[in-house]
């Protein structure tokens, strides 16, 4: 279908697949909000958001609470301080947002749903990870502000430690999937493994079962989420890398962190629980349904974060260095070790 | 349309590369090199080396830049945003450049270049990982054991101060 196209028409396409994304990524943010604040009213035996008066205002339950939200956004005066970097102030939400963007497109919904298919798939996803450091970094900097400048050092610190782990563990699905496309290495999860359970990596052997938990903490941590939120840490930091933002600008951070939770879900989800594919082989499996279970599974995976986040206290400073460089990146390079054995001998 | 997106990774490369060594402001020229590392990626892609793009990306930008940007923050006027860089010493410098200008131009002219349309290879990932683990493993072992003396040497010298 796309072979044939002329020049005008291939842009024209890529426009439209931006646009569809973009879309993805604001419906994500402002749903993934929603159910923030819901389920962390649910957890502290509150409401949440609720529709006032005659349920008009903001919905029934309040579910118009953060499409408000947005729209206050969008109205708010776009404020930049005098002794900023005007410039790299500027350009930094964009970076950050590029790299959520460009990963996000790479991410396969469905077997016939993906925007780039390139057979270095999660290798791809790997690197423009980092391109939201950068972003980040550059927005700490250019605010001017000791907080700001804090926030950012130590999220870089945080998410540069972290990426480490994450990428060994990936490592182990590559090893048992011989694959770097996304397309193949779901492919390669089909089927029945053990009598009853499904082909996923999490259940291929142990050591996979580990990589994938160290996969998800390592990811926690990179989108920043609490229990590793130190980067803007309410109670010492103001807000982290991001105080000085506001209106638009301050949406297109957050719109980022959504967006960077659904990836490192979406890269869990493709690497360890056989993306698309049915958790029961042959039970609604085929078309449409690939997006159902996709979406569902990543959905899931966004609510165990949001469950974290309500349930967890913050870590110190030094107790995150630790986890990641004392107990996560022993545990991930033993896990390559045990199953490169366990592929030789066992499986 | 392949020819104008390859021009214009040709123009953001050599504007950032410009930038980089013309700015005044140490940060300007570190943002602007994220630009240079991009475009790189992006010649390496048409040059059929999706797997060298990747890497650029990985390493380059997830890498260095970001050390680059860490040196920037923690130097000692942490909280100015205009270090200056300003160049010294520019005659012997400019002898430098002149000599490394001559030798890579040198090279350019003697190299036979490719130019016959050579078969496009699908995925090269594959066949860098047989080649490291055949004709060259002893380089790459020798790589890793030179990482690890770096690593070894960082762990050493920041131990120093306690």
């Amino acid at each position: 279908m796309f072979e044939n196209l002329t020049s005008l028409e291939w842009l024209l396409w890529l426009i439209l697949a931006g646009l569809l994304l973009f879309g993805l990524m604001a419906v994500n943010a402002l749903a993934a909000v929603y159910a923030e604040r819901k389920l962390s009213a649910f957890m502290q035996d509150r409401l949440g958001p609720m529709g006032q008066g005659a349920g008009f205002h903001a919905g029934k339950w309040g579910m118009l609470q953060t499409v408000a939200d947005a729209l206050k956004l969008i109205l708010k005066e776009d404020i930049i301080p005098r002794a900023a970097d005007r410039r790299l102030f500027i350009i930094a939400p964009y970076i950050i947002f590029i790299g959520a963007f460009i990963a996000i497109a790479a991410l396969p919904f469905s077997e016939y749903i993906q925007v780039i298919d390139i057979n270095l798939g999660i290798f791809y996803l790997l690197a423009v990870c980092s391109l939201g450091v950068v972003g980040l970094i550059t927005a700490g900097w250019a605010s001017d502000n000791k907080w700001s400048l804090y926030g950012a050092l130590r999220s870089a610190a945080q998410i540069v430690s972290y990426e480490i782990p994450a990428a060994l563990s990936i490592i182990v699905v590559v090893m048992l999937t011989s694959t770097l496309d996304l397309q193949g290495i779901i492919r390669s999860q089909e089927g029945v493994i053990w009598g009853i359970l499904p082909n996923w990596i999490i259940f291929n052997n142990p050591f996979a079962f580990l990589a994938f938990f160290i996969y998800f903490i390592s990811g926690v941590a990179e989108t920043n989420r609490t229990p590793f939120d130190i980067p803007e840490a309410e109670s010492e930091l103001v807000a982290g890398f991001h105080t000085e933002y506001s209106g638009m600008r301050w949406a297109f951070f957050f719109l980022s962190e959504y967006a960077n939770m659904f990836i490192v879900c979406g890269i869990a989800t493709v690497a360890f629980l056989g993306g698309w594919q049915s958790p029961v082989p042959g039970f609604m499996d085929s078309g449409a349904w690939g997006l159902f279970w996709f979406f569902g599974k990543v959905l899931f995976l966004i609510f165990v974060m949001i469950w974290f986040r309500w349930t967890f206290p913050r870590l110190r400073v030094d107790q995150l260095m630790g986890v990641a460089w004392k107990v996560l990146l022993p545990l991930a390079l033993l896990n390559i070790f045990g199953v490169g054995l366990w592929s030789l001998y066992i499986g | 349309m392949a020819e104008a997106a390859f021009w214009l990774v040709v123009a953001v490369t050599l504007v950032s590369a410009f930038i980089v060594v013309t700015s005044r402001n140490l940060f300007y020229s570190a943002i602007s090199l994220l630009f240079t590392f991009f475009g790189v990626a992006g010649l390496y892609i048409f040059l059929w080396a999706d797997f060298l793009a990747g890497v650029q990306v990985l390493i380059y930008i997830g890498g260095i830049l970001i050390l680059i940007l860490f040196g920037i923050m923690l130097t000692h006027k942490i909280t100015s945003v205009d270090i200056a860089h300003t160049s010294i010493q520019q005659g012997v410098g400019g002898i430098v450049v002149l000599f490394l200008f001559a030798a890579l131009a040198w090279m350019i002219v003697r190299t036979p270049w490719l130019v016959a349309a050579a078969p496009e290879p699908q995925g090269t990932a594959g066949e860098i990982g047989k080649l490291l683990m055949t004709d060259y493993l002893l380089p790459f072992e020798v790589a890793s054991v030179l990482l690890l003396g770096a690593l070894l040497g960082a762990a050493v010298l920041s131990r120093k101060g306690n």
